[in-house]
């Protein structure tokens, strides 16, 4: 059970307000027309899936009903961070592990 | 292999039994095989002993980081059926229907498969609709069904709330009767067990770190226990760690891993002697020989590795749980759980190539891969065994995803979610 601080709220909020809505920072392509059938099937269907940091988009759907983002810890589930929609994570994976 | 029957129990009973063979052997790993099978869950258990048994391949090492069923074979529901809507995914999953009527005979080992019946209700006219179409689609591939209306659901299942008064009634269902429910444990057990017998070595307590690739192929994994273990193929069936599989393989899966939690009461008198699943109110129940009503609905939304979930979840199953059956709210719950589901876009598994040659992965199962236990070991170890995908796992490719020929069972096929 998540206790979520809302960044538009200013407040934090139990889970059940909220709703997860899959990763974050998916750039759609900028010319579709131009992709081939690899890139256009990568950006549908292909998530990041990581165990460990994980940078995912968030919606309070009970309350503000805006979006927001997290970077959290999918093995532990600890909420490292809550960033708006347009800001960068401080919270990065180590890519080197 | 030590033949259990009846006569043998009342032989060891003589002895107290306190002679029996151990069920399987706890070999350390030769340094080569022919196949190595990374993960030791039903699926990839089942494709161990389909290698040794029917394709002849018996130098074989399964790799399991834990024991053997512990992952998501010891924390599923348990149903079986085989009711699902587009001809690929129907095929697939009535091959697995057909080797579980056969599969305590064949293994010697009793999984307890009840044919006991499985039901999918609808409780609006839309679901009415798919229903029909789904049972009909189902008649078409050969696999039984029926629809039924409000009152010979209540025949069956005299428990359920087929009233006006429900919030949302019950207009009618599916009615598979060759579906039912299995032990799961059991399944692994007598996997293994068979497996076992055929010579293949069960490797527990030995995660595998990395997989070892030369020239675009995979020629062994690397294991923190016994170092590097080579092997001409590699199929890796480890379901929620999938992508971190595929990671170490360099390429990616269109899998997302989410929590799904289950739970059972305490141990009630026989109630309830068929499976019911809702869709729309979402939960589902059946009633375990122990008597324990065992209980399940959708996935957690976030991705978790954690094989726990969130208590709001399992709030909302209970919700359904009661709304369908009244007289279920005062069962006290006794235990509950989560495990971690891959769960593929388009609500079908993975059986396929990758990019890696001789490398192969059995994957994205999501919400209902115990189900297709022994048909996915069966196609997944002709497909390992040959080099080449079984025609029944050829549509299950994971290239799927960027021709666009998916198999959308996505609420087509009372997949729950």
């Amino acid at each position: 059970m998540f206790h979520i601080y809302c960044p538009h709220c200013c407040e934090y909020r139990e889970e059940e307000e909220f709703h997860a809505a899959g990763q974050s920072h998916i750039a759609r392509p900028l010319d579709p027309d131009a992709c081939t059938d690899k890139e256009w099937g990568e950006y549908m269907y292909f998530r990041a899936n990581p165990r460990g940091i994980h940078h995912e988009l968030w919606v309070h759907a009970a309350g503000c009903r805006k979006f927001f983002n997290i970077t959290r810890n999918t093995q532990t589930y600890e909420i490292k961070e809550v960033y708006k929609v347009g800001e960068k994570p401080s919270v990065v994976a180590d890519e080197a592990k | 292999m030590q033949h259990y029957s009846g006569f043998g129990l009342l032989k060891h009973s003589f002895s107290h039994h306190e002679n029996w063979q151990r069920v399987w052997r706890n070999p350390t790993p030769k340094k080569k095989y022919d196949v190595i099978i990374v993960g030791g869950g039903g699926h990839g258990l089942a494709t161990a002993y389909y290698l040794a048994k029917e394709f002849g391949v018996t130098n074989v090492a399964v790799i399991e980081k834990g024991f053997l069923g512990g992952g998501n074979t010891a924390r599923n529901t348990t149903i079986v059926r085989s009711n699902y809507l587009w001809d690929e995914a129907a095929h697939l999953y009535e091959h697995a229907m057909k080797l579980w009527e056969g599969l305590s005979q064949d293994l010697n080992y009793n999984v307890m498969f009840s044919q006991r019946g499985c039901l999918n209700l609808g409780h609006t006219l839309q679901d009415m609709r798919d229903i029909e179409r789904r049972v009909n689609a189902n008649r078409l591939n050969g696999i039984d069904g029926e629809v039924l209306d409000a009152k010979q659901v209540q025949e069956i299942v005299p428990v359920l709330d087929c009233s006006d008064r429900a919030r949302y009634p019950v207009m009618g269902a599916s009615w598979q009767p060759r579906a039912g429910v299995a032990r799961h444990d059991a399944v692994a057990w007598g996997f293994a067990r068979g497996a076992d017998a055929h010579g293949v070595d069960l490797i527990q307590q030995t995660e595998v770190e990395d997989l070892i690739i030369e020239d675009g192929t995979v020629v062994g994994v690397r294991t923190a226990r016994y170092g590097e273990i080579r092997a001409d193929r590699v199929g890796c069936v480890v379901a929620g760690n999938s992508s971190v599989l595929a990671k170490m393989g360099g390429f990616e899966l269109p899998l997302e891993s989410h929590p799904l939690q289950a739970l059972v009461s305490e141990p009630i008198k026989p109630i309830l002697d068929t499976v019911v699943m809702s869709n729309q109110v979402h939960g589902y129940a059946s009633q375990s020989d122990k008597g324990d009503l065992v209980i399940g609905a959708g996935i957690d939304g976030y991705n978790g590795y954690g094989q726990r979930g969130s208590y709001s979840t399992i709030e909302h199953t209970i919700q359904a749980i009661v709304e369908m059956f009244p007289v279920f709210s005062r069962v006290r719950m006794n235990r509950q759980w989560g495990g971690i589901v891959d769960t593929c876009p388009d609500a079908c598994p993975i059986i396929s190539e990758t990019p890696v040659k001789n490398l192969y992965f059995n994957c994205g199962w999501g919400t209902g891969g115990f189900k297709a236990t022994p048909g996915s070991g069966h196609v997944f170890a002709a497909s390992l065994a040959k080099g080449e995908m079984h025609p029944l796992a050829k549509p299950f490719s994971m290239f799927r995803f960027h021709n666009g020929a998916l198999v959308d069972e996505h609420g087509a096929a009372g997949v729950a979610h």
